[in-house]
This record gives C-alpha cells, structure tokens and sequence, in this order.
C-alpha cells in the first residue's frame, strides 16, 4: 500500500520536476523570441543600435525602426498571450478540442461590431472600439453555443465549428454590407480585417491593458474549475462546482480577452487552437499548468510568426494574420485526422 | 380478391397521375417566376421601361435611351444570373446528394474558395485576364477539392471529417484573399470585393460564353451521372448493390460539380450560399422520391437572379447579389443546424 502511495508520490514529482523544465523553456523561448522580435525585419541593423534603440535613443535611422519594434513586439506578445490563453479556455467551457475564438466566430462578431461602430456611431477611439469589440465577441460567443448546443448530443465539436463558420459568414455579408457604400472607412476597415501588429504602438497599447489583465485574471482564477468541468457536468457538481458560474465566469474573461486582442490587432485565427494542443502535449491537461503556459506559449508564437511574417516577403512585410492562418489549419486538420468520427 | 387489386391498381395510378400533375404545375411555376424576374430585370433600372419598349430594343430596334440599357447593361446582367445560379445550384446539389448531408455543399466545404482564391491572386499578383483566370480558378478549385477529399481520407471517407477539413481549408484560403484584396490598390476595392461575396455588376455577353461551355460540358457529364446519383441518395452501399461503381461514379461527379462551380465562381465570384441554398429548397418543392438535381439548377438561377434584383432596386445601397443571398442564407443555415441537430441527422 504505502509502495503505491510512493511511486505515486515520484510519479507526481517527476511530473512537477518535467512541469518546471518545460516551463524554463518556455520562458527562454518567449524571451528568444523577443529580442529576435527587435532584432530581426526589413531593416538589418547591428546590435549596439539594436541595444540603443531598445533603451529608447532614436538619433540614427537604424535606432528608430528599433524603437518601432518594441511597442510591436509587446502588442504580439499581449495579443498572443491573449489569444493562448481564451483558447485554453474556450476549449474547457465547451469541452471541445477544436474550440478556437477564430473558428468559433467570436473574433469574427468582434470585428463586426468595431466596423459597425466605425460607420454608424463615428467610433474613432480605442477604448471605444474595444468595447465594441467586446460586446460583440460576448454576443457572438452566446449565440454560437446557444445554437451549436441545441438537440441530442450537447455541443459537439462538429456542430460548433459549423455553427461558427455560419456566423462567420452570415457577421461577413454584414460588414461588407455595411462597408461598402462609405469608401471612407472601407480601405483601413480591409487592412484592419486581415489581422496584424505592423502599426502598433504604446498608445494603442495602453487602453488594452485593463481589459486583458482583468479578462488574464478571471480566466486564470477558473483554472479549478475548468478540471472540474471536464470530468463532466454531473461529476463536476457533485464535487462541489457551480457548473453554469464557473462556465460563465471563465467564458466571461475569454471574451475580455478576444475582445480586447481583436480590438488591437484585427480578427486573428487559429492562434487560440493551436497553442492549448502544443501545451497539453508538454504539460498534461491540468488546467492549473495549462492556461498560464498557453499565455506563454501563445505569447512566443504570435511575436515568432511576427517575426516570420517580416523575413518571408523581404523587401515588404506579411501580415501576422495571414501567417498564423497557414501555421494554424494543418493543426486543426492534424486533430480531426487524429479523432474518431463519433467523437467529431 | 381481384376487385381489391383493381381499386389498388386504380389507387397507385391515380396517386401517379397527381404527382405529375404536381410536377408540371411546380416547372410551370419555377417557368413563369424566372420569366417574370428576367421581365423586371430588363424593365427596371435608373429609369422603368415599358414592356412594348424592351421587347422592340431587344428585337433590334435603335430606341434612344432605351436599347443602350436593355441590350448592353440588363440583358447582359440577367444572362449572367441565370448561367451562375444555374451552375452553382447543379453543382451544390451534386454534392448535398453524393455526401448525403445539406450543409456539405461547395460553398461551406472551401471548394468556391478555392477557385476565388486563385482568381483574386491571378488578377492582382499575377495582373490576368479573361480566359486564363477561369482556367486557374477550375485548376485550383478541383485543386483544393482533392486536396480536402485526400486529407479527409482515413479508412473511406466520413462527412464529419470531411466538413471540419473543409472549413480549416476555407479558413485558410479566407486569409489569403483578405490579404490580396488588402494589398491591391484602393480604387479595385469595389471589383474586389466581387471575390468576397460575389456579383454581376459590370457583366457583358462575352462573359457568358465560358458558362454556357462550362454548363453544356460539366453539366452534360452530371446528367449522365444522374442515375447513380439517384441510387447514391439511398447510402453508397446500397448504391453500390444496385450496380454503381463508387469510385468513378464519385470521381466523375466531383469534376462535373466542381467544374461547374469553378468557372461560375472565376466569372461571378462565390455568389455566397447559392450552392447550398439551392439542393434543400429544390428538394422541399419536388418532394421526396423525385431527383432534385434540375430543379436546384431552376431555383438557383431564380436565387441569383431575385438577389441582384433586391440587391440593385429595393435597398437604401446598391448591394451586390452576394449580400443579399448571404443574408438570406446565414437564417436558412441556422435552421438547418438546429433542425439537424433535432433530428439527429449528423
């Protein structure tokens, strides 16, 4: 007896020892992926105006584009992290593995009610657009589930993403509908749409802050709950949880958080699908472990394919959008490969 | 005994006899709306047109005023509806029936946006025209076709599987579009965003040339497909008892349909919904046991052609058709999930 008690006591802390490693990783990955960020883009320039630009000296033109590249680096990192972490979420409030804010719409409802406030209210301010954003993402997030959850069955992956590619469709008939006839707004509501970091800036930056901390805290306080949520809805309130509060609250910050990335940086896809998988691979499925590694993780990703995004098409610039869209879809197809058909 | 079979006999053919007098009342009707529409279309414009006037501009006669804009802007416009809604309704229906499932059809399932994708990148990267972009957009809609079919391949094909690849692929291809369209010069945003959700603003009788050919070819290869579509409605392994050989029957299917679609797509852009709107009304009007396909066609050239007209003539804007018809059709897909999903379909 006392045998088992033991090994499973290793078990647990060879666990806790891989956890902690994987999590050093994953902070020399981020940080990497920083001060490649700064380092690395259409410009090459060498380290000591690279360490300069950093520090904030803008005299040289080489110390000016990096001082561009830190206000952006931030927005990835913010965004990304965002994005990891309301996917993790997602994923446990609805039990699905394919649970991503861009594949379920929400983005997509976010963007519809930024574009809606830019024709009809003469929105022009961040925090204006965030709130939009926000309002929309939680409109779109509600109506997705209500209808993906409806008849036999609950919310199966299946029905969701379905659910969500109609909304898509249906939130992009509306915002083209809506841009079309004003030519003023339609060229930067375009650029806007395909999603990227490219004109960030520590003004644009700094209204997002609170909604991301407060939507980082309520998703990271659920981490409990979201175990719990997993073994099921009965299980979960036989051993104590307020099922339906404990979705809400959670699903709650992921739509702070997609509402506020949205707002920021445009609709972006598949990054809230593909970094909860990757970490469930290195730390197991314990949300406690999971959500904050896929803040981190999410963080890396979306300043790397940044990164990416600037090298690929030298002399010009790729939008992130378009480069996580390519890295994020053979994911997604990987997973549905990887499943049984009842399952889906 | 005989007299039971005698009233039986006279039962079925009775039952027969209305069932085509159904079907007859049901082609007059989808006749007399599509002529009605095509009617308006070259009546109303900036101005309305007597029917007395149109019929003589299109007979020939030079009527200031007139003629230009029946003959050059109208005319054009309603051919063009009626060979895009013909296509995609032909094509989207081939598909609901050979994958068994309403919500499979090309335009959900990424292969419209495939050819779009092609199209927006051969006219702004590449700068073609005219022919060379419909050949890539059927080349790259085909493409992407067999693209999902073999990444969905694991032991046979499920349509579960199938749908989910589908919609990462459009998910995909979506990127790429928004991206050309961000990236070409500002004064192409109206015609670009024709690869967004569609429309026959602009059309002239030219273009309707490689729909008629694509129609006569693709559509000639369904037709002769029509049977083993028939036996397929009725599961593959029926189908294949009955005498279909599965492989090629899918194989010839799949080109004529996304042939089809392709061209209608590199001509019109992706006329949002029409593929998939098309299949489940045309099967709501010609009732259960009877093929759907040539009515689908029917209905999506009145879609096409009721859209552009909403779209041009009865907003506060003048929308493109592909607005109209996404707006109507995102309800439809809505209340095709929640009654699937009541039935348990998939």
């Amino acid at each position: 007896m006392s045998d088992i008690a033991l090994s499973a006591a290793m078990t647990l802390a060879r666990s806790r020892h891989r956890r902690l490693l994987w999590l050093g990783v994953a902070v020399l990955v981020l940080a990497g992926a920083g001060v490649l960020s700064v380092s690395l883009g259409t410009r090459d320039v060498d380290w000591r105006d690279i360490v300069a630009g950093a520090t904030g000296t803008t005299d040289t033109l080489a110390r000016a584009v990096v001082a561009v590249r830190v206000p952006r680096t931030v927005m990835a990192a913010l965004a990304g992290a965002a994005l990891g972490l309301a996917g993790a979420v997602m994923q446990g409030v609805t039990r699905n593995p394919l649970a991503d804010p861009g594949i379920l719409g929400v983005n997509a409802g976010a963007a519809m009610a930024v574009v809606i406030g830019m024709a009809w209210f003469g929105m022009a301010t961040l925090t204006g657009y965030i709130w939009a954003a926000i309002a929309g993402a939680a409109l779109t997030a509600a109506f997705v589930y209500a209808i993906g959850s409806v008849g036999r069955g609950g919310a199966t992956p299946l029905k969701l993403a379905l659910a969500g590619t109609a909304t898509m469709v249906a939130t992009s008939s509306f915002t083209t509908a809506i841009i079309l006839p004003r030519n003023d707004i339609a060229g930067g509501v375009q650029a806007w749409q395909v999603g990227g970091v490219g004109g960030a800036s520590f003004d644009v930056i700094a209204p997002c802050l609170p909604f991301l901390a407060v939507g980082a805290a309520l998703s990271l306080m659920s981490a409990r709950s979201l175990n719990l949520l997993a073994l099921g809805d009965d299980a979960a309130a036989a051993l104590g949880a307020r099922v339906a509060w404990a979705r809400a609250g959670a699903a709650l910050g992921a739509v702070l958080l997609c509402g506020a990335a949205t707002a920021a940086c445009g609709p972006l896809i598949f990054v809230g699908l593909v970094v909860p998988h990757l970490c469930r691979l290195l730390v197991g499925a314990d949300y406690r472990w999971l959500l904050p590694f896929s803040a981190l993780l999410g963080a890396a990703l979306l300043i790397g394919t940044d990164v990416l995004a600037r090298l690929l098409a030298r002399p010009s610039e790729l939008d992130v959008g378009i480069v996580t869209a390519f890295v994020g879809a053979p994911v997604f197809i990987w997973i549905v490969r990887q499943r049984r058909v009842r399952e889906l | 005994m005989s007299a039971a079979l005698d009233t039986l006999a006279r039962d079925i053919a009775r039952q027969r006899r209305r069932r085509s007098a159904r079907r007859l009342r049901l082609g007059l009707l989808m006749g007399a709306l599509l002529l009605g529409t095509v009617a308006l279309t070259l009546s109303v414009g900036h101005t309305i047109t007597p029917p007395g006037q149109v019929l003589r501009a299109l007979a020939g006669d030079d009527l200031p005023g007139v003629s230009f804009a029946v003959r050059e802007l109208r005319l054009p416009r309603a051919v063009l509806s009626i060979l895009a809604g013909l296509s995609f309704g032909l094509g989207g229906v081939a598909f609901q029936i050979m994958l068994r499932n309403p919500l499979a059809s090309p335009d959900i399932i990424g292969i419209s946006i495939g050819s779009s994708a092609a199209a927006v990148l051969a006219i702004t990267a590449f700068g073609l025209t005219g022919m060379a972009v419909s050949l890539l957009a059927v080349l790259s809609g085909l493409g992407v076709a067999a693209a999902i079919y073999l990444l969905s391949f694991r032991n046979g094909v499920a349509g579960a599987r199938l749908i989910l690849v589908g919609i990462a692929i459009a998910a995909m291809l979506q990127s790429v579009i928004a991206y050309a369209l961000a990236r070409a010069p500002s004064w192409t945003l109206q015609d670009a965003l024709r690869w967004l959700t569609g429309s026959v603003n602009g059309a002239t009788l030219p273009q309707a040339l490689p729909l008629l050919v694509s129609l006569t070819v693709f559509g000639a290869l369904l037709l002769a497909c029509r049977r083993d579509l028939e036996a397929m409605r009725l599961g593959d392994d029926t189908a294949a008892a009955l005498g279909v050989s599965l492989t090629r029957a899918r194989a010839t299917i799949m080109l004529g349909a996304v042939g089809m679609i392709a061209v209608a797509t590199a001509v019109t852009g992706p006329i949002a919904f029409t593929a998939f709107l098309s299949g489940p009304i045309a099967m709501r009007l010609a009732g259960p046991g009877r093929s759907p396909v040539l009515m689908a066609g029917l209905v999506g050239a009145a879609l096409v052609l009721i859209g552009d007209f909403i779209g041009q003539q009865m907003l506060p804007a003048r929308y493109p058709v592909g607005i109209v018809t996404g707006a109507l059709g995102a309800p439809f897909l809505v209340y095709l999930i929640v009654r699937a999903n009541r039935t348990g379909a998939f």
